[in-house]
C-alpha cells in the first residue's frame, strides 16, 4: 500500500532527526548533526533490505517516489519563502562575505574532484 | 464583484496549502514555457522556476517587510508549510530512494574532506572581508565569519559569544547571500565545475554547505543527483556550530586579540 512507503519515508526521517539532535547534544552543539542525512542513510539501507517489497514499481515505493516527484515544487516554494530582501539590504560586508565564499568554494570542487579521481 | 474577490480570497486563505500548491504549479509551468521559448531548455525549467521563486520572496518581503518573503502574505501564507524545513526536508530524504551507497562510499574520503575543507575556506573568507571592513572586535569577525558559514552557524556562533543583535543580523544576511547565490549560480556553471556524476555532487554538497542552497542547486542541474549533495551538506552546518563558536574564535582572537 502507497501509505506504507509513505509511513517508512517519514519514519526514517523522525529516526534520522531524532539521532541528530541527540548527536548535537553529544558534542554540545545547539543544532541538528547530520539528522536528515541519517535518515537518507537509513531509507537507502531498507531499501536495498527490502528490494522486491521497495521498489519503484511497488506500490510502497510509490509512496515514497511520489515524495521525491515534488523536490522541485518544495524546493520552489522554499525558493519563495528565502529573506531575499535582508539578504541583500543588511550591508556590502554581508554580501561580500557571502559570494566570496560562494565564489571560492565554486572553484574548489573541480579541484577536489581531480584530487578524487587520482586517488 | 469585490464580494465575491472577498469571500474567493477567504477560501484560499483558508486552503493555504492547496493554495500553494496550485500556486507553485502555475510558477513551474510557466518556467517550463519559458525555458523551451526563451532559453530553447538551455536553462533548465526547474533553475528558471527556482529563480522567480527567489523573485517572488523578494517582492513578498518589499510589500510586507517580513522576513518569510511571498509567504508573509496572508494569501500565500501556505507557501511557507510547502516549503518549510518540514516538507522540504521530507522531500530531500525521499531523493535517496534509489540512491546507491556504492557511489556515496567511492566518493566517501573526498566528500570527507570536502566538507571540512568547505567549512574552514567559507569561514576564513567571510572572516577575512569582515576584517577587511574594518571589524577588529574578535566575537565579531568570528560571528560574520561563522555567517559565511550558513545562516545558521552565523547566529549560533554569534549568540555563543556574545556578539551584537547588529552583528548578528550581519551574519544571518552573509548566510543568505551564500544560499541564493548557490541556488541561482550552480545551474550555471555545473558543467564547467563538472557536477554531472554522483561523486562530484558529493564534494559539491560538502564544499557549500547549505542545505537549502544545495537542495535547489543540485535540483536544477540534475534532481538524481540530490541525495549525494544533500548528504554531506546535512553535516556542514552541525560542524560549523561545532568549531566556528570554539577552535576558531580561540584561532581569530589569537590573530588579532
Amino acid at each position: 500500500m502507497i501509505v506504507y512507503g509513505v509511513a517508512l519515508l517519514s519514519g526514517c526521517m523522525l529516526a534520522g532527526l531524532i539521532l541528530g539532535e541527540a548527536l548535537g547534544a553529544l558534542i554540545g552543539v545547539e543544532a541538528n548533526v547530520g539528522g536528515i542525512g541519517i535518515s537518507m542513510i537509513l531509507l537507502i539501507l531498507l531499501s536495498e533490505r527490502f528490494k522486491r517489497k521497495l521498489n519503484l514499481e511497488s506500490a510502497s515505493g510509490k509512496g515514497i517516489a511520489f515524495w521525491s516527484a515534488m523536490y522541485i515544487p518544495v524546493v520552489v516554494a522554499m525558493a519563495a519563502q528565502q529573506n531575499i530582501l535582508a539578504a541583500f539590504t543588511s550591508g556590502a560586508v554581508a554580501i561580500v562575505a557571502g559570494s566570496g565564499a560562494v565564489i571560492l568554494s565554486f572553484i574548489m570542487v573541480p579541484l577536489l574532484c581531480k584530487l578524487n579521481k587520482t586517488d | 464583484m469585490t464580494v465575491f474577490l472577498d469571500l474567493a480570497s477567504r477560501v484560499l486563505v483558508k486552503n493555504g496549502l492547496i493554495t500553494a500548491f496550485t500556486l507553485v504549479g502555475i510558477v513551474i509551468f510557466l518556467s517550463y514555457f519559458l525555458s523551451g521559448r526563451l532559453t530553447k531548455g538551455r536553462l533548465h525549467g526547474s533553475a528558471v522556476a527556482i529563480s522567480i521563486g527567489l523573485l517572488l520572496g523578494y517582492i513578498g518581503g518589499v510589500i510586507t517587510g517580513g522576513e518569510k518573503g511571498i509567504a508573509d502574505i496572508p494569501l500565500f501564507a501556505g507557501i511557507g508549510l510547502l516549503g518549510g524545513s518540514m516538507l522540504r526536508d521530507l522531500a530531500i530524504v525521499s531523493t535517496a530512494f534509489g540512491a546507491g551507497l556504492t557511489e556515496l562510499r567511492k566518493a566517501g574520503l573526498a566528500g570527507i574532506l570536502s566538507l571540512f575543507l568547505g567549512v574552514i575556506i567559507s569561514f576564513v573568507v567571510g572572516a577575512l572581508i569582515a576584517f577587511f571592513f574594518g571589524y577588529t572586535d574578535p566575537v565579531a569577525i568570528t560571528t560574520i565569519g561563522a555567517g559565511a558559514v550558513t545562516y545558521i552557524v552565523g547566529p549560533v556562533t554569534g549568540t555563543a559569544l556574545g556578539a551584537s543583535s547588529e552583528i548578528i543580523a550581519l551574519s544571518i544576511a552573509a548566510g543568505l547571500v551564500k544560499s541564493i547565490l548557490v541556488m541561482l549560480i550552480t545551474p550555471l556553471v555545473a558543467k564547467r565545475i563538472g557536477l554531472n556524476n554522483p561523486q562530484s555532487a558529493v564534494i559539491y554538497g560538502g564544499m557549500m554547505g547549505t542545505t537549502s542552497g544545495v537542495a535547489a542547486g543540485l535540483g536544477a542541474v540534475d534532481p538524481k543527483l540530490v541525495p549525494y549533495g544533500a548528504m554531506p551538506a546535512t553535516f556542514y552546518t552541525g560542524l560549523g556550530c561545532l568549531v566556528a563558536p570554539s577552535l576558531f574564535f580561540l584561532i581569530v582572537r589569537g590573530l588579532v586579540g
